[in-house]
Protein backbone atom coordinates (compact mmCIF):
# COMPACT_ATOMS: atom_id res chain seq x y z
CA UNK A 1 0.00 0.00 0.00
CA UNK A 2 2.10 2.96 -1.09
CA UNK A 3 1.27 6.65 -0.13
CA UNK A 4 1.13 8.75 -2.88
CA UNK A 5 0.67 11.90 -1.82
CA UNK A 6 3.26 14.30 -0.70
CA UNK A 7 1.44 15.72 2.40
CA UNK A 8 3.59 14.45 5.63
CA UNK A 9 1.32 11.44 6.95
CA UNK A 10 1.64 9.59 10.10
CA UNK A 11 1.51 5.63 9.89
CA UNK A 12 -1.23 3.47 11.60
CA UNK A 13 1.73 1.62 13.81
CA UNK A 14 2.89 5.00 14.98
CA UNK A 15 -0.92 5.78 16.40
CA UNK A 16 -1.51 2.34 17.76
CA UNK A 17 0.22 0.47 20.60
CA UNK A 18 -0.23 -2.17 23.31
CA UNK A 19 -1.28 1.06 25.66
CA UNK A 20 -4.24 1.94 23.13
CA UNK A 21 -5.90 -1.49 22.07
CA UNK A 22 -7.84 -3.56 24.62
CA UNK A 23 -9.15 -6.92 23.98
CA UNK A 24 -12.19 -8.62 24.60
CA UNK A 25 -14.08 -6.48 26.38
CA UNK A 26 -17.46 -6.93 27.93
CA UNK A 27 -19.75 -3.73 28.05
CA UNK A 28 -23.51 -2.74 28.58
CA UNK A 29 -24.06 -0.52 25.46
CA UNK A 30 -22.40 2.04 23.28
CA UNK A 31 -21.78 4.99 26.00
CA UNK A 32 -19.99 2.02 27.77
CA UNK A 33 -17.89 1.21 24.61
CA UNK A 34 -17.14 4.79 23.82
CA UNK A 35 -16.44 5.34 27.29
CA UNK A 36 -13.76 2.46 27.63
CA UNK A 37 -11.61 3.53 24.21
CA UNK A 38 -11.69 7.11 25.40
CA UNK A 39 -10.08 6.12 28.76
CA UNK A 40 -7.47 4.09 27.44
CA UNK A 41 -6.12 6.93 25.06
CA UNK A 42 -6.61 8.96 27.96
CA UNK A 43 -4.04 6.94 30.25
CA UNK A 44 -1.91 6.63 27.79
CA UNK A 45 -1.61 10.71 27.58
CA UNK A 46 -3.02 11.05 24.02
CA UNK A 47 -6.10 12.75 24.39
CA UNK A 48 -7.74 15.08 27.33
CA UNK A 49 -10.62 13.84 29.13
CA UNK A 50 -13.16 16.05 27.14
CA UNK A 51 -12.45 14.15 23.58
CA UNK A 52 -14.59 11.33 24.99
CA UNK A 53 -17.46 13.41 25.83
CA UNK A 54 -16.40 15.20 22.34
CA UNK A 55 -16.92 11.84 20.81
CA UNK A 56 -20.06 10.34 22.45
CA UNK A 57 -21.33 14.14 21.49
CA UNK A 58 -21.01 13.39 17.59
CA UNK A 59 -22.63 10.76 18.30
CA UNK A 60 -25.56 12.14 19.09
CA UNK A 61 -25.76 14.70 17.11
CA UNK A 62 -24.83 12.89 13.40
CA UNK A 63 -26.91 9.88 14.82
CA UNK A 64 -25.40 6.50 13.93
CA UNK A 65 -22.90 7.23 10.97
CA UNK A 66 -19.64 6.17 13.06
CA UNK A 67 -20.46 2.63 12.07
CA UNK A 68 -19.20 2.66 8.77
CA UNK A 69 -19.23 -1.06 8.08
CA UNK A 70 -20.91 -3.93 9.30
CA UNK A 71 -19.62 -4.04 13.20
CA UNK A 72 -17.28 -1.49 12.63
CA UNK A 73 -17.65 1.92 14.55
CA UNK A 74 -15.13 4.92 14.08
CA UNK A 75 -15.40 7.19 16.67
CA UNK A 76 -13.63 10.65 16.18
CA UNK A 77 -13.67 14.66 17.42
CA UNK A 78 -11.89 17.33 16.15
CA UNK A 79 -8.51 18.35 17.07
CA UNK A 80 -9.15 20.99 18.94
CA UNK A 81 -11.73 18.61 20.82
CA UNK A 82 -8.99 17.73 23.16
CA UNK A 83 -6.15 16.01 21.42
CA UNK A 84 -3.06 16.03 22.58
CA UNK A 85 -0.81 13.65 20.41
CA UNK A 86 -1.98 11.98 17.20
CA UNK A 87 -3.56 8.54 18.03
CA UNK A 88 -6.16 5.91 17.27
CA UNK A 89 -7.53 3.22 20.21
CA UNK A 90 -9.49 -0.03 19.59
CA UNK A 91 -11.35 -1.91 21.62
CA UNK A 92 -12.61 -5.43 20.69
CA UNK A 93 -15.80 -6.58 22.62
CA UNK A 94 -16.87 -9.99 23.43
CA UNK A 95 -20.59 -9.50 22.41
CA UNK A 96 -21.25 -6.55 19.99
CA UNK A 97 -23.74 -3.53 21.15
CA UNK A 98 -26.00 -1.51 19.49
CA UNK A 99 -24.85 2.22 18.02
CA UNK A 100 -28.86 2.64 16.28
CA UNK A 101 -27.62 2.11 12.99
CA UNK A 102 -30.30 0.40 10.38
CA UNK A 103 -28.17 -2.05 8.85
CA UNK A 104 -24.17 -2.45 10.33
CA UNK A 105 -25.40 -2.85 14.06
CA UNK A 106 -24.23 -4.79 16.55
CA UNK A 107 -20.62 -3.15 16.66
CA UNK A 108 -17.75 -5.13 18.25
CA UNK A 109 -15.14 -3.32 16.65
CA UNK A 110 -14.39 0.03 18.85
CA UNK A 111 -12.28 2.43 16.89
CA UNK A 112 -11.21 5.87 18.57
CA UNK A 113 -9.05 8.17 16.08
CA UNK A 114 -7.53 11.46 17.31
CA UNK A 115 -5.73 13.95 15.36
CA UNK A 116 -4.30 17.26 15.15
CA UNK A 117 -4.28 18.32 12.43
CA UNK A 118 -6.80 17.77 9.40
CA UNK A 119 -4.75 16.81 6.81
CA UNK A 120 -3.08 13.72 8.83
CA UNK A 121 -6.32 13.17 10.05
CA UNK A 122 -7.71 12.22 6.85
CA UNK A 123 -4.75 10.10 5.51
CA UNK A 124 -4.99 7.80 8.79
CA UNK A 125 -8.65 7.31 8.36
CA UNK A 126 -7.99 6.80 4.47
CA UNK A 127 -5.00 4.03 6.19
CA UNK A 128 -7.31 2.18 8.35
CA UNK A 129 -10.37 2.32 5.85
CA UNK A 130 -8.22 0.77 3.34
CA UNK A 131 -6.97 -2.27 6.11
CA UNK A 132 -10.92 -2.50 7.57
CA UNK A 133 -11.88 -3.46 3.78
CA UNK A 134 -9.84 -6.45 4.18
CA UNK A 135 -11.34 -9.73 5.63
CA UNK A 136 -8.66 -11.30 6.79
CA UNK A 137 -7.37 -8.19 8.71
CA UNK A 138 -10.90 -8.15 10.10
CA UNK A 139 -10.94 -11.66 11.35
CA UNK A 140 -7.44 -11.27 12.51
CA UNK A 141 -8.69 -8.73 15.19
CA UNK A 142 -11.55 -10.55 16.06
CA UNK A 143 -9.32 -13.62 16.81
CA UNK A 144 -7.13 -11.58 18.60
CA UNK A 145 -7.65 -12.74 22.58
CA UNK A 146 -5.00 -10.53 24.51
CA UNK A 147 -4.32 -7.07 24.10
CA UNK A 148 -0.43 -7.95 22.85
CA UNK A 149 -1.85 -9.80 19.99
CA UNK A 150 -4.23 -7.15 18.88
CA UNK A 151 -1.10 -4.53 18.89
CA UNK A 152 1.54 -6.67 17.18
CA UNK A 153 -1.52 -7.20 14.02
CA UNK A 154 -1.02 -3.57 13.66
CA UNK A 155 3.28 -3.56 14.37
CA UNK A 156 2.92 -6.56 11.12
CA UNK A 157 0.62 -5.17 9.06
CA UNK A 158 1.19 -1.54 8.26
CA UNK B 1 -19.41 14.71 -14.43
CA UNK B 2 -18.91 16.07 -10.77
CA UNK B 3 -19.44 13.60 -7.72
CA UNK B 4 -20.09 14.33 -4.61
CA UNK B 5 -19.52 12.65 -1.21
CA UNK B 6 -21.69 13.48 1.71
CA UNK B 7 -21.30 11.44 5.27
CA UNK B 8 -22.57 12.15 8.61
CA UNK B 9 -19.25 12.29 10.53
CA UNK B 10 -17.99 15.72 9.56
CA UNK B 11 -14.97 16.90 7.32
CA UNK B 12 -13.31 13.51 7.61
CA UNK B 13 -15.49 10.93 6.19
CA UNK B 14 -17.10 12.48 3.11
CA UNK B 15 -13.42 13.54 2.88
CA UNK B 16 -12.27 9.35 3.15
CA UNK B 17 -14.63 8.41 0.59
CA UNK B 18 -13.88 11.36 -1.82
CA UNK B 19 -10.32 9.38 -1.77
CA UNK B 20 -11.55 5.95 -2.18
CA UNK B 21 -13.48 6.98 -5.16
CA UNK B 22 -10.90 9.03 -6.37
CA UNK B 23 -8.54 5.32 -6.60
CA UNK B 24 -11.60 3.81 -7.77
CA UNK B 25 -11.90 6.22 -10.79
CA UNK B 26 -7.91 6.15 -11.40
CA UNK B 27 -8.07 2.42 -11.56
CA UNK B 28 -10.54 2.29 -14.61
CA UNK B 29 -9.15 5.60 -16.10
CA UNK B 30 -12.40 7.45 -15.70
CA UNK B 31 -12.26 10.89 -14.96
CA UNK B 32 -14.36 12.96 -13.11
CA UNK B 33 -14.65 15.85 -10.42
CA UNK B 34 -15.24 14.63 -6.72
CA UNK B 35 -16.04 17.02 -4.13
CA UNK B 36 -16.57 16.11 -0.40
CA UNK B 37 -19.53 17.90 0.94
CA UNK B 38 -20.39 19.12 4.51
CA UNK B 39 -23.57 18.30 6.25
CA UNK B 40 -24.03 21.24 7.36
CA UNK B 41 -23.41 23.68 4.31
CA UNK B 42 -24.23 21.37 1.43
CA UNK B 43 -28.04 22.54 0.49
CA UNK B 44 -27.48 24.32 -2.73
CA UNK B 45 -24.64 22.91 -4.62
CA UNK B 46 -24.49 21.04 -7.56
CA UNK B 47 -23.46 17.80 -8.25
CA UNK B 48 -24.53 14.78 -10.74
CA UNK B 49 -24.23 12.09 -8.31
CA UNK B 50 -23.92 12.13 -4.48
CA UNK B 51 -22.63 9.49 -2.59
CA UNK B 52 -23.40 8.55 1.03
CA UNK B 53 -23.94 6.02 3.58
CA UNK B 54 -27.11 4.22 3.81
CA UNK B 55 -29.76 6.34 6.30
CA UNK B 56 -28.87 9.69 4.92
CA UNK B 57 -31.57 9.49 2.11
CA UNK B 58 -33.92 11.45 4.39
CA UNK B 59 -31.13 14.65 4.63
CA UNK B 60 -31.05 14.14 0.86
CA UNK B 61 -35.49 14.22 0.36
CA UNK B 62 -36.79 15.98 -2.64
CA UNK B 63 -33.35 15.69 -4.68
CA UNK B 64 -33.36 14.74 -8.41
CA UNK B 65 -29.76 13.87 -7.92
CA UNK B 66 -28.56 10.71 -8.57
CA UNK B 67 -28.16 8.76 -5.45
CA UNK B 68 -25.66 6.07 -4.10
CA UNK B 69 -25.88 4.78 -0.87
CA UNK B 70 -23.44 3.12 0.69
CA UNK B 71 -23.84 0.34 3.48
CA UNK B 72 -20.24 -0.74 4.00
CA UNK B 73 -18.20 2.60 3.65
CA UNK B 74 -14.83 0.94 3.36
CA UNK B 75 -15.87 -1.32 1.12
CA UNK B 76 -14.17 -0.70 -2.46
CA UNK B 77 -15.64 -3.32 -4.24
CA UNK B 78 -19.31 -1.84 -3.09
CA UNK B 79 -18.41 1.52 -3.78
CA UNK B 80 -17.10 0.89 -6.85
CA UNK B 81 -19.70 -1.33 -8.20
CA UNK B 82 -22.54 1.79 -7.61
CA UNK B 83 -20.60 4.42 -8.74
CA UNK B 84 -19.79 3.13 -11.86
CA UNK B 85 -23.39 1.82 -11.97
CA UNK B 86 -24.52 5.59 -11.35
CA UNK B 87 -22.31 7.06 -13.61
CA UNK B 88 -23.20 5.19 -16.38
CA UNK B 89 -26.87 6.32 -15.92
CA UNK B 90 -26.14 9.27 -15.35
CA UNK B 91 -24.26 9.42 -19.04
CA UNK B 92 -27.50 7.61 -20.41
CA UNK B 93 -29.57 9.95 -19.08
CA UNK B 94 -31.28 6.86 -17.37
CA UNK B 95 -33.76 8.17 -14.43
CA UNK B 96 -33.76 5.83 -11.33
CA UNK B 97 -35.75 6.06 -7.90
Amino acid sequence: MTNSSDVKSISLGDLIGPKTVKAQVQVDNWEAAVEGVGQLLVAAGKIKVGYIAAMKRVLKEMGPYAVIAPGIVLLHARPEDGVLEPCLGLMTLKEGVPFGHPENDPVDLVFALGAVDKQAHILSLKALAELLGQAEFLRKLRAAATDRQLAEIFGTTV
Amino acid sequence: MRIATLCGMGFGTSMMLKLFIDDILKAEGIKAEVVPWDLGTFKGQQADIIVAPVGMESNLRGTTTRLVLIKNLVDKAEIKTKILEAMKDVSDGVTRG
